[in-house]
């Protein structure tokens, strides 16, 4: 895949948190690196699914591309433009491309905000700023037309967010992040909130939306069957890197990374008899926080199939086979 | 697990009062549970799942919430009529609860050993040192290594996944014959939850201790339990051994459910089936079926009249009119 292709493009992201000084650490300051090296690249039209357990970074990863954080290093480049450098204002313009959705529709949205308002606010803003000049009739109509399109009665328009259900809630949440006309939308765990039966009406009207508009979605979850059904493309983190990437059927068919393989055999599968059936890869212990990792392969001292360099030397993500990529010695040299 | 019922809960009614009217958040739940049996609940948020396990050791907070009837049998005597004295007995000593949150579950201020210690000597009468000893015992059975070091440490130097199982072994610490786990592992990452599930499930077979799982994930039940109810709008709308419940669902919202739910052994190429419509306002619920508005089958008779529970056989209940005689011809 060349770079022109790709809607966005990241190269070698890194996030870096200060934990602040310590006497331990000589006086010096310590760091985590939440996000450490990572690129991904998605094409137009397509999913990329992000999946991980807590604390590897996913969402960091999702701010960092927006920069809602700044980077500490690499690039982010969306249709053709390098985000990462540009000053305030031309970034505001370029993010009328990418918008977010979040977890939790009950933070996410302003209480004292009306539904419509909520929707209308990008407009209004875009419009202010001259970006995309609109009249108050047009935010009208566009809003109502948002609020048609993902299933809500344009009629609760000056509803107030605690009069929805979470599910419509989303509804709400996706409405505003459609409002710009955006090409990528970053959705951060946008089900994991939801219960089961509104969880399928949002996956379906997220898979409706690409198809009539196009759209590309960076999808974070942490529900390997949801992150299957929704992506084309699925990136496995774990402590801030991705150990795997590769097209979703073929990660689930042939899962290569022994943490892709115990995550897999951890979901459970709504089928006793499978269930009764199926062998889990044990995985040992909890995962390591970020502030332990050593110089060798962040996955060692869980891994069913470790080996001596694991400890010392750390792998590099690379094919194994055509489009699948994989950090793991077991695979590679 | 065996035939002996150790638990009956019987025509459950929990009732809370809202500012909008009574909200019948269990409205006349039924259900035995035998010994060493898992038997898991399993219904989306406001179903009453919780509310129905905190009933049984009269743990609703009242008012606004009270139990308006319905018994609770368990060792011959109905636990809804103790005296608070006599169910602190109970409470963490013969039937011991697990919560979702093992954070919010245990004390931060104090040392697991304080934690642990004071609970098995208030129900168990053994003095500091025996009861010390019990408590590292539980925690090695729960999992915890090094136990004689770390029961001396304080909840958040433990993960997620170990607080959890400290709080396995607190409850297990005064042998419990009934252990109810409500999400134990929701807050958990996937990983973790198997190790968690494994353990209570072993746990369950070495012990023959009883357990009551309450989740929303239908996968978590289809592994762990002998029996599952399905619970909607405060009442249990099938029920049945897991294997049959699973082969031949038999209420809409139960088929829904399953279809829903997106797996990871069928292709993805299909589009997910997806139940129209939200859970009703717990404030009002009529006469008529709660899951109607959202059902593809709806009849006459659903609007009017609830269904009640119609034995398909081998202990399989589904209230439903689709399954009622005479109603079943009209809609196959």
């Amino acid at each position: 895949m060349s770079g022109d292709q790709n809607l966005l493009e990241v190269t070698n992201l890194a996030v870096r948190f200060t934990l602040g000084t310590t006497a331990l650490a000589g006086g010096g300051k310590r760091y985590v690196n939440a996000v450490d090296g990572v690129s991904l690249s998605i094409p137009k039209g397509e999913t990329l699914g992000l999946v991980g357990e807590s604390g590897c970074g996913k969402s960091t990863t999702a701010r960092a591309i927006a920069q809602l954080i700044k980077p500490f290093s690499g690039s982010v480049r969306l249709k053709g433009q390098e985000l990462t450098t540009l000053g305030k204002v031309e970034l505001v313009a370029a993010r009328r491309h990418l918008q977010l959705v979040f977890q939790d529709p009950f933070a996410s949205l302003n209480p004292r905000m009306s539904c419509g308002g909520i929707i209308a606010e990008p407009l209004r803003i875009y419009s202010h700023k001259g970006i995309i000049p609109m009249n108050s009739k047009e935010i009208v109509d566009r809003t109502i037309q948002l609020m048609d399109r993902v299933g809500l009665s344009p009629s609760f328009r000056n509803r107030f967010p605690h009069e929805f259900s979470g599910g419509q809630r989303q509804r709400i949440g996706i409405a505003r992040a459609l409002a710009l006309n955006p090409e990528l939308i970053l959705c951060d765990e946008p089900v994991s909130a939801l219960d089961v039966s509104i969880q399928a009406q949002i996956l379906n009207l997220f898979r409706d939306l690409q198809d009539e508009l196009g759209l590309s979605y960076l999808f974070i979850a942490h529900d390997l069957a949801v992150i299957e059904y929704i992506s084309t493309r699925v990136a496995v983190m774990y402590l801030g890197r991705i150990v795997e990437n590769s097209l979703s059927a073929e990660l689930y068919l042939h899962p290569l990374h022994p943490y892709t393989q115990a995550l897999l055999s951890s979901v459970p599968i709504p089928d006793p008899a499978i269930e009764r059936a199926r062998k889990r890869v044990r995985m040992e212990g909890d995962v390591p926080s970020l502030t332990q990792a050593d110089q060798g392969c962040p996955f060692h001292d869980r891994c069913p199939g470790r080996m001596a360099r694991c400890r010392t030397e750390r792998p590099k993500l690379r094919e194994a086979s055509p489009g699948h990529e994989v950090a793991c010695f077991l695979y590679h040299n | 697990m065996t035939d002996e019922t150790i638990l009956s809960v019987k025509e459950l009614r929990t009732w809370f009062h809202g500012a909008e009217g009574i909200v019948k958040a269990v409205d006349g739940i039924s259900f035995d549970l035998h010994r060493g049996e898992i038997l898991g609940i399993v219904g989306e948020s406001g179903s009453g799942k919780s509310v129905t396990n905190l009933s049984i050791l009269k743990l609703i907070q009242s008012p606004p919430g009270y139990i308006e009837s319905g018994e609770v049998l368990y060792g011959g005597q109905d636990l809804l009529k103790l005296s608070a004295e006599e169910l602190r007995r109970v409470r963490g000593g013969r039937i011991a609860m697990i919560f979702q949150d093992p954070m919010t579950s245990l004390n931060p201020y104090l040392r697991i050993s304080a934690q642990m210690i004071e609970t098995i000597r208030l129900h168990q009468g053994l003095d500091r040192k025996a009861a010390r000893i019990k408590a590292i015992d539980t925690l090695r059975l729960a999992g915890i290594l090094m136990a004689e070091k770390r029961i001396d440490q304080y909840p958040h130097q433990f993960s997620g996944g170990m607080q959890q199982r400290v709080m396995i072994a607190l409850a297990l610490s005064c042998d419990p014959e009934i252990l109810i786990a409500d999400e134990p592992t929701s807050a958990l990452d996937v990983t973790i939850q198997a190790q968690i599930l494994d353990l209570i499930k072993d746990l369950n077979a070495r012990l023959g201790m009883a357990v009551i799982l309450i989740s929303h994930s239908l996968g978590v039940v289809a592994g762990m339990c002998d029996t599952i109810c399905v619970m909607y709008a405060g009442r249990i709308i099938e029920r049945g051994p897991t294997d049959g419940l699973f082969e031949n669902a038999s209420h809409p919202y139960t088929q829904g459910l399953i279809k829903a739910v997106p797996r990871l052994d069928k292709k993805s190429g299909e589009r997910l089936f997806s139940i129209p419509g939200q859970p009703p306002n717990p404030v009002g619920l009529g006469d008529s079926c709660a899951f109607h508005p959202r059902c593809d089958r709806t009849m006459d008779i659903c609007r009017r009249q609830r269904p009640d529970p119609v034995d398909l056989g081998t202990g399989h209940f589904v209230s439903c009119w689709l399954h009622q005689e005479g109603h079943r011809e009209v809609h196959p």
